[in-house]
C-alpha cells in the first residue's frame, strides 16, 4: 500500500471533464450600489467563468435594486458553482437559472431579447436593398440621410445576428447591442 | 468644551452628532472591541487623534501593516471575536492585502479599516491614493468605500456584522480623510441587517433525519471536521465530541480543525491529507458513510480526485453553500451553521439511533492495523535534534500549561500539527488556505495580546520568520512575551523536500546562505535568545524559553535535511502515502511521476 507499488496515474485535480458544456441565461436581482457589477464580473474573471452577455440596468428604483442578465457557459457542476458563488455576494438578493426553470416548466428556453442599432451607408440599389430588407426584418429607420440609415432591430439574438450578416455586404458601418435581456413566460414573477 | 445638550429624543437612541473619526471610535465601542492593530499615516491622522483621547480601546502599534492584519487574524482566533486593523491609504492598504486574503481563505473575521485620500482627490492619483476597493475586492468578503459621513455609522455596524455571521471573512471600509473630518448622525448598531444577506444557520431537518439515518447504517465511517466547527464556537467542539461519543466513530480532522476533537480522545485518528497520518488517510479512503462537518474537501485533503474515498457515501455541513459540490459530489448536503446541524444530530441520534458497538468491530480492528504502521514515526538522533523530537519535547514540557500554538508555513508546521496535541479548539492558529510564510510571529503577537498570562508559542521556521521578524519589536514595546521557536535547518525545508522530490535534488535557491545570528537578533530587539543544539540540553533550553518574562527568539538547531513524512505524493490517491521508512532516496526520487510533476 504505498507510492512505489501502486502504478503511478496522475490527475491531482486535473479530471478530465466528462460532462458537456450548456448555455445558460441567469437572472440577478442586486442592490444598486458602487461597485456590484465590479463584483459580479471580478467573480466571473477570477473564477474562470465564461460570460457570452451581460446587461444591467436598474429597475426598482424605489428599492435600489438593479437586474444583471448574464448569459454563461459551463459544464452543469460549474453551473451549479456560478450561482452559489453569485449568492455569495453581499449585495445580490436572487439568483434564478432562467433556463432551468424554462426547462422546469415544459419550455426550451426562456424568452430573450437583444436589441441593435446598426448604421448602414450606401447610395443606389444596396440603399433600396437595404431598406427592403430592414422592413422584412421589422428594424426601424431611426435616423438617415441621403448617404446613410440606422437601423434599430430588436428580437433574439440569432435574428440580430443574421441581420448584421445580411447588412455587411450592403455598407455595414458600426454595430451597437444591449446584449441579451430575458424573462420566463406566465404569470409568476422570478 | 461645553455641548449643547443634544435633544432629548435623539440622545435615547444613541443618535448623537459628531465627525467620522469620532464615529469610527464609537462603532468599535459599541461592538465590543477592545483592542485594534495599526499603523498610524497621513489619511488616518484624524481616527488616530480620536483613539489618543480615549481609552476605551487600546491600540497596538505594529511594524508593519501585514503584521497588523496576522496579529489581528491571531486575535480573532484565539478569542472567536473580530479582529480590527487599522491603517492608512495607499501602502498602507496594499500592504494589507495578504492577510485579507488570508483571512479570506481560513474564513477568520477581520475588519480592516482603511484610510483615503479625500473625496475630491479620489482618482487623481493622489498622494498614496490606491484603488483600495478595487484592489481588496476579490480579497474580502465584502468592502464599502464611504463618501457620506451619515453613512458611516451604518456601514461599519455593517461590517462587524458581515465579517462575524455566516461564514467569517475579511471586511474593508475605506473611509476618506475628508468624512472622518465631517460631522454627521451616528446611529447605534441595528438589529435589522440589509436584506439581501442572510445566512442560513439552521439545517434542513429531513436533511438531518436522513443523515443520523445513514450514519447508523454504516459499518466503515467516518467524521471529518474542519475549521468550520472552530468557528462555530466553542459549544459545537463540544457537540462534537459529543456526537463522537454516542456514535462512536472514528474522526480525522484537517489543519484547521485541530483541536475541536481532542487529540488525546480515543477516537482520534490523526489529522488527514498531504501530511495526514496513515490511519486517518486510509480510514477516508475505505470508509463507507463519511460525514464532512465544516471542512471543505481542499486539494490538500483530498489527493487525486477521482480516487477519493471511491466506496463512501458523503454527507456535508457546511454554512456557505458554494462549498457543497465544489470538489467533491456529496450524497446529503446540509447547509448550516456546525453547531446548530450537530446539536440537531446528537439529539436525533439520542432518540432514534444506537450505536451497534459489534458491527463497528472489524472496522476500529482495520483501524487499529493502520494505526500499528506507527506513520509518524521517525529515526531517533543522539547527536542531532530531530525537528519531530523537539516538538514533542516542547508539547510535553508545556501541555500543562495555558498554551497557545500559532505556525508560519512549512515543514516546521505540518510537523506541530503531527507531534503537538490539540485538546481545545481555539489553540492552534496557522494559515492553511493561502500559506503564509511570516504569519505565526505577529499571530501570536495577537494572540498575546487577547490573552496575556498565556504561553503564546510561535513554532517557526528559520525562512519564514524573516518575513515578520520586525514584530518583535512591537512585541517588546507592547510586553507581550510571545515565544518565537525557530526549527532552524538553514533551509525552506518545504521547498527543498519538493525539489528533492521533483526536481532531481537540484536545491535552487532554497538555501538560506547568510541567516541572521537569532541569538543575536533577540538581544538588538530587547528580547531574549537562545540556542540550542544538541537533543540532551533541549529540555533545559525550553524550561528557561517559558520562564524567561520576555519575548524569547529561541534558535533550535535542527537536521538541516530532514524530510516531512508521511506524505501523499502529487497526483496519487490516500491509500498511496508515502511512509517514513518506506521513503528510502530511491523512493523519494521516483514518487512523483512526469504528470504529478506538473502539479503542486
Amino acid at each position: 500500500m504505498n507510492a512505489q507499488l501502486q502504478p503511478t496515474g496522475s490527475a491531482y485535480f486535473i479530471t478530465k471533464e466528462t460532462q458537456k458544456a450548456e448555455t445558460r441565461t441567469l437572472a440577478v436581482l442586486v442592490d444598486n450600489e458602487p461597485g456590484v457589477l465590479a463584483r459580479v464580473i471580478g467573480l466571473f474573471s477570477g473564477r474562470g467563468y465564461n460570460i457570452d452577455s451581460l446587461t444591467v440596468s436598474e429597475t426598482e428604483h424605489e428599492r435600489h435594486l438593479s437586474r444583471i442578465t448574464i448569459v454563461t457557459r459551463g459544464t452543469p457542476h460549474v453551473l451549479e458553482q456560478i450561482k452559489h458563488q453569485l449568492e455569495r455576494i453581499v449585495p445580490v438578493h436572487r439568483v434564478v437559472d432562467l433556463t432551468m426553470s424554462a426547462q422546469d416548466r415544459g419550455q426550451e428556453r426562456p424568452l430573450e431579447r437583444e436589441l441593435a442599432m446598426v448604421k448602414v451607408r450606401g447610395t443606389g440599389n444596396n440603399r433600396v436593398e437595404a431598406l427592403r430588407l430592414a422592413d422584412a426584418f421589422r428594424a426601424q429607420v431611426i435616423d438617415a440621410n441621403t448617404e446613410h440609415f440606422i437601423f434599430e432591430i430588436t428580437g433574439r439574438v440569432s435574428k440580430v445576428e443574421q441581420f448584421i450578416a445580411i447588412m455587411k455586404p450592403l455598407g455595414l458601418v458600426e454595430v451597437c447591442r444591449t446584449g441579451v435581456v430575458a424573462m420566463n413566460r406566465g404569470a409568476e414573477g422570478m | 468644551m461645553e455641548q449643547r445638550a443634544p435633544e432629548p429624543r435623539a440622545y435615547e437612541t444613541g443618535r448623537h452628532e459628531m465627525t467620522g473619526a469620532e464615529m469610527v471610535v464609537q462603532a468599535l465601542r459599541d461592538n465590543g472591541v477592545e483592542h485594534i492593530f495599526g499603523y498610524p499615516g497621513g489619511a488616518v491622522l484624524p481616527i488616530y487623534d480620536e483613539l489618543f483621547q480615549q481609552e476605551d480601546i487600546q491600540h497596538i502599534l505594529v511594524r508593519h501593516e501585514q503584521g497588523a492584519g496576522h496579529a489581528a487574524e491571531g486575535y480573532a482566533r484565539s478569542t472567536g471575536k473580530a479582529g480590527v486593523m487599522l491603517v492608512t491609504s495607499g501602502p498602507g492598504a496594499t500592504n494589507a492585502v495578504t492577510p485579507l486574503q488570508d483571512a479570506l481563505m481560513d474564513s477568520i473575521p477581520l475588519v480592516c479599516i482603511t484610510g483615503q485620500v479625500p473625496t475630491t482627490l479620489i482618482g487623481s492619483d493622489a498622494f498614496q491614493e490606491c484603488d483600495t476597493v478595487g484592489i481588496t475586492r476579490p480579497c474580502t468578503k465584502h468592502n464599502w468605500l464611504v463618501r457620506d459621513v451619515n453613512e458611516l455609522a451604518a456601514v461599519l455596524h455593517e461590517a462587524f456584522h458581515v465579517a462575524t455571521t455566516g461564514r467569517p471573512g475579511p471586511v474593508v471600509v475605506d473611509i476618506p480623510k475628508d468624512v472622518q473630518f465631517a460631522k454627521g448622525i451616528y446611529t447605534p448598531p441595528q438589529t435589522a441587517p440589509r436584506t439581501s444577506y442572510h445566512p442560513t444557520l439552521d439545517g434542513n431537518q429531513d436533511m438531518i433525519r436522513a443523515a443520523v439515518s445513514l450514519m447508523a447504517s454504516a459499518r466503515r465511517p467516518i467524521i471529518y471536521s474542519g475549521g468550520g466547527v472552530i468557528n462555530a464556537g466553542p459549544e459545537a467542539s463540544h457537540l462534537l465530541r459529543e456526537l463522537v461519543e454516542l456514535t462512536g466513530f472514528p474522526i480525522t480532522s484537517t489543519l484547521m480543525g485541530l483541536g475541536a476533537y481532542p487529540a488525546s480522545g480515543e477516537n482520534w485518528l490523526g489529522m488527514l491529507g498531504m501530511h495526514g497520518t496513515y490511519e486517518a488517510n486510509m480510514a477516508m479512503h475505505d470508509c463507507d458513510v463519511m460525514l464532512c462537518i465544516g471542512a471543505r474537501f481542499d486539494d490538500r485533503i483530498t489527493g487525486r480526485l477521482d480516487a477519493f474515498s471511491p466506496n463512501s457515501r458523503k454527507i456535508h455541513v457546511d454554512v456557505d453553500p458554494s462549498s457543497i459540490n465544489k470538489n467533491v459530489r456529496v450524497d446529503i448536503p446540509i447547509i448550516g451553521d456546525a453547531g446548530r446541524v450537530l446539536e440537531d444530530m446528537v439529539r436525533l441520534w439520542r432518540a432514534s439511533a444506537k450505536t451497534d458497538k459489534a458491527a463497528l468491530k472489524p472496522w476500529w480492528e482495520q483501524i487499529g492495523r493502520w494505526r500499528a504502521r506507527q506513520s509518524l514515526a521517525y529515526k531517533p538522533n543522539n547527536e542531532i535534534i530531530m525537528p519531530q523530537y523537539a516538538i514533542e519535547r516542547l508539547y510535553e514540557l508545556t501541555k500543562e500549561r495555558d498554551v497557545y500554538i500559532t505556525t508560519e508555513v512549512g515543514q516546521h508546521q505540518m510537523w506541530a500539527a503531527q507531534h503537538f496535541s490539540f485538546d481545545q479548539p481555539n489553540r492552534w492558529m496557522t494559515s492553511g488556505g493561502l500559506g503564509t510564510m511570516g504569519y505565526g510571529l505577529p499571530a501570536a503577537l495577537g494572540v498575546q495580546i487577547a490573552h496575556p498570562d498565556a504561553l503564546v508559542i510561535d513554532i517557526a521556521g528559520d525562512a519564514s520568520v524573516l518575513m515578520t521578524m520586525q514584530e518583535m519589536s512591537s512585541a517588546v514595546q507592547h510586553e507581550a512575551p510571545i515565544k518565537i521557536f525557530i526549527l532552524n535547518n538553514q533551509y525552506m525545508g518545504m521547498v527543498r523536500q519538493w525539489q528533492q522530490l521533483l526536481h532531481g535534488n537540484r536545491l535552487s535557491h532554497s538555501y538560506t546562505e547568510a541567516l541572521p545570528d537569532f541569538v543575536k537578533l533577540a538581544e538588538a530587539y530587547g528580547c531574549h535568545g537562545i540556542r540550542c543544539e544538541k537533543p540532551g540540553d533541549l529540555d533545559g533550553a525550553i524550561q528557561e524559553m517559558i520562564e524567561v518574562k520576555k519575548p524569547v527568539i529561541f534558535d533550535c538547531r535542527v537536521a538541516n535535511l530532514a524530510n516531512c513524512f508521511p506524505m501523499i505524493p502529487s497526483g496519487k490517491a490516500h491509500n498511496e502515502m508515502l511512509l517514513p521508512d518506506e521513503a528510502t532516496d530511491e523512493a523519494v526520487a521516483n514518487a512523483i511521476d512526469a504528470e504529478g510533476r506538473a502539479l503542486v
